[in-house]
């Protein structure tokens, strides 16, 4: 197992930019300076525009009328209650919502400008740009966790040098600080490792594919406190290279790991959610514009 | 006699509840370990007893009478020294045991029958020669043969088939179509095999004629039975792939069709292996559709697209039906011939099992 594991690693070495060697020697601390150097380099984080985004599950009105920029190298985190919506939004950004049966979409999505539910626009390639990252780790079970992160490259990329992939999956690994604690057992399977190693398996299979945003709907909820506070330097380091939108039931997450905070709320059940404001996340916890927004992050309800 | 029905709620169970917590140290009142068994032994000595002296014995009757006088009996010795609660447990406990073994007397008693009258059958000749110019002797290995070949050409026929279908009914269809073939598919399931066989012969004469016995007509008609099996197999499987595998895979910018293929199947693939296993299992010992259309031969055929060919089940009803001109050895090899269908659909089951086993990926 440590043999097949060295070779990995030795190719990745040999394979790839020179700067690995030293990134080996300074460990996990700082991958991002080291990861942005090899082999295809990030395309960049870009901006996403709702206008006038309405959300349906058949005849029922789950989202109504959002409109919001998502800015790049930015965390945007989306609070609210349950059921109002944010995870639907969420979902819509990335065309993953219209996989619901009779879900539909009204309103425009654009990533830097291009409309994303426009005319001959293949819902597949916007899912390559715009990554997501699940509530509960869901790596896939046939495969080892080298085959995890490798999934999107082995899936939908061309064939590919192995020293090329070894590489992509280093750089994943240790993007998503994982690298240390797995690297001499690649080929074990993904679902041995712990629910935090687990959601951040997710993340570097998420950012293998080099997406220009990423979405995370309710990353830690199924995460211990250590795991989760992992999780957040993680997105902290992340939102350098790629535009982060975050769904989560969390305040103090919503506090510490996001720059900008989007509040979500639904007048009474059964009427759609809405966007109630959006702003920098201080302004949003300390002084908001509207009361409802107030009364939820000071926990007077919801 | 049914102890456990005078089960009345609330009141006693709080009585009992109430007991407990008053009874003096966790371990007072308990029968020993073997109270059961001494239950049910002293009600089964009892039973034959009384049914000797009354010159009826015999063992279904004495086993009859020996469970219900068992559970009154440990229920009033359990009911006095542990309480209520537990003697009722003590007795569903037997009933159910009874239950099961009630249900599985059939099944060891076949087993125990075929291989006795089986195993007399059986011999070397019994598996290398066929029936080929033999007057009243010969061995099976034509049908042998025949069984896996039009067996193995039906499972390839239905396999994709099956699967195919129960990936539309998972992964695509919707609707009225969706619900349609899901209408049929269960229809399927009850059609009696004679009319599979009548199916299959029928579709055969249209194009070669009145009086064709093929090999392949027979997988044919057993593809008939064997895919509405594989489709409701296969379709249950695909149904526990979690959707968060393939909403994993989309958010990767892989297209629907690679999604399947690359990681909804291989999720699947013990429960599918072990599907098509049983349902294969499930067809090997039809006899009716291939009566009508592999017919009966004495001689080896491996060529399902050449004339008649011998399987299992129709050599066995054969041999019982007209026996050579020793009659016993025609029966012998009837039995040897049901009992090695047994050892096939057996071997099959423990393979299904083990690939099951092996490759068997862990679904949260």
């Amino acid at each position: 197992m440590f043999g097949a594991a060295d070779t990995k690693r030795a190719a990745a070495e040999s394979g790839s930019a020179p700067t690995r060697g030293d990134d080996l020697a300074t460990g996990q601390q700082e991958p991002t300076a080291a990861t942005t150097t090899s082999v295809s380099p990030a395309r960049g984080a870009k901006t996403i525009e709702a206008k006038g985004v309405n959300l349906y599950y058949g005849d029922f009105h789950a989202v109504e009328d959002v409109t919001m920029t998502i800015a790049p190298n930015k965390v945007t985190a989306l609070i609210g209650s349950s059921g109002c919506g944010k995870t639907t939004f969420l979902r819509s950004l990335n065309r993953m919502h219209e996989l619901t049966v009779g879900a539909t979409v009204k309103g425009q999505i654009s990533l830097d400008g291009e409309d994303i539910y426009g005319a001959g626009v293949d819902p597949v390639q916007v899912r390559r740009l715009v990554g997501m990252v699940f509530q509960s780790p869901n790596p896939f079970p046939t495969m080892s966790i080298y085959e995890n992160v490798a999934a999107g490259l082995n899936l939908n990329a061309g064939r590919m040098k192995k020293s090329d992939k070894d590489a992509v999956v280093e750089r994943s690994l240790r993007g998503a600080n994982l690298w240390e604690e797995v690297k001499d057992r690649l080929d074990k399977p993904g679902s041995g490792l712990s629910g935090g190693q687990q959601q951040r398996l997710c993340i570097a299979r998420a950012i293998a594919v080099e997406p220009e945003v990423l979405l995370m709907d309710e990353p830690c909820s199924a995460l211990d406190p250590v795991a989760t506070l992992a999780i957040e330097d993680l997105i902290r380091e992340l939102k350098t290279k790629y535009t982060i939108a975050i769904v989560t039931h969390n305040m103090q997450q919503a506090s510490r790991a996001s720059d900008l905070t989007a509040f979500f709320n639904l007048e009474e059940s059964g009427k759609p959610g809405r966007l109630v404001e959006i702003g920098a996340t201080e302004k949003i916890f300390t002084k908001p514009d509207q009361q409802a927004t107030e009364d939820y992050v000071s926990g007077r309800f919801g | 006699m049914a102890p456990p029905t005078e089960n009345q709620a609330g009141g006693p169970a709080a009585e009992g509840g109430g007991l407990a917590l008053t009874t003096p140290g966790i371990s007072g009142g308990v029968l020993p370990v073997w109270a059961t068994y001494a239950t049910v032994g002293a009600s089964a000595l009892l039973a034959a007893a009384v049914l000797l002296a009354t010159g009826v014995y015999t063992v279904a009757l004495m086993l009859l009478f020996a469970v219900p006088v068992a559970s009154v009996l440990l229920y009033g010795w359990s009911r006095s020294v542990e309480g209520p609660r537990r003697a009722k447990d003590r007795v569903v406990t037997l009933l159910i045991a009874s239950a099961f073994a009630l249900a599985m007397l059939p099944l060891i008693s076949l087993l125990y029958e075929v291989a006795k009258r089986g195993i007399p059958g059986l011999s070397v000749e019994f598996f290398t020669e066929s029936a080929r110019g033999v007057i009243g002797g010969g061995g099976a290995s034509h049908a042998i043969l025949g069984t896996l070949v039009i067996t193995g050409v039906a499972a390839v026929i239905s396999v994709p088939i099956g699967i195919m279908a129960a990936i539309y009914m998972t992964e695509y269809g919707t609707g009225k179509l969706r619900r349609a073939l899901t209408f049929f598919v269960d229809v399927m399931t009850g059609i009696p095999s004679i009319v599979a066989g009548l199916f299959a012969y029928a579709l055969f004469e249209l194009f070669f004629g009145p009086g064709i016995r093929l090999g392949v007509m027979g997988s044919v008609a057993l593809s008939v039975l064997m895919i509405p099996i594989v489709i409701r197999s296969a379709e249950e499987v695909l149904k526990i792939v979690p959707n968060h595998l393939r909403e994993a895979a989309y958010a990767l910018g892989t297209p629907k069709w690679k999604t399947i293929v690359k990681i909804v199947l291989p999720t699947a693939f013990a429960g599918l292996v072990t599907g098509v296993m049983l349902a294969t299992a499930r067809i090997i010992g039809e006899t009716a559709p291939l009566l009508v259309t592999t017919g009966v031969i004495d001689s080896i055929n491996t060529d399902p697209f050449d004339g008649r060919m011998q399987n299992l089940a129709v050599y066995a009803y054969n041999e019982y039906r007209s026996p050579g001109v020793n009659i016993q050895a025609s029966y012998d090899r009837a039995w040897a011939a049901a009992l090695t269908l047994i050892a096939i659909v057996m071997i099959l089951n423990v393979v299904a099992r083990l690939v099951y086993r092996r490759y068997k990926t862990e679904i949260r």
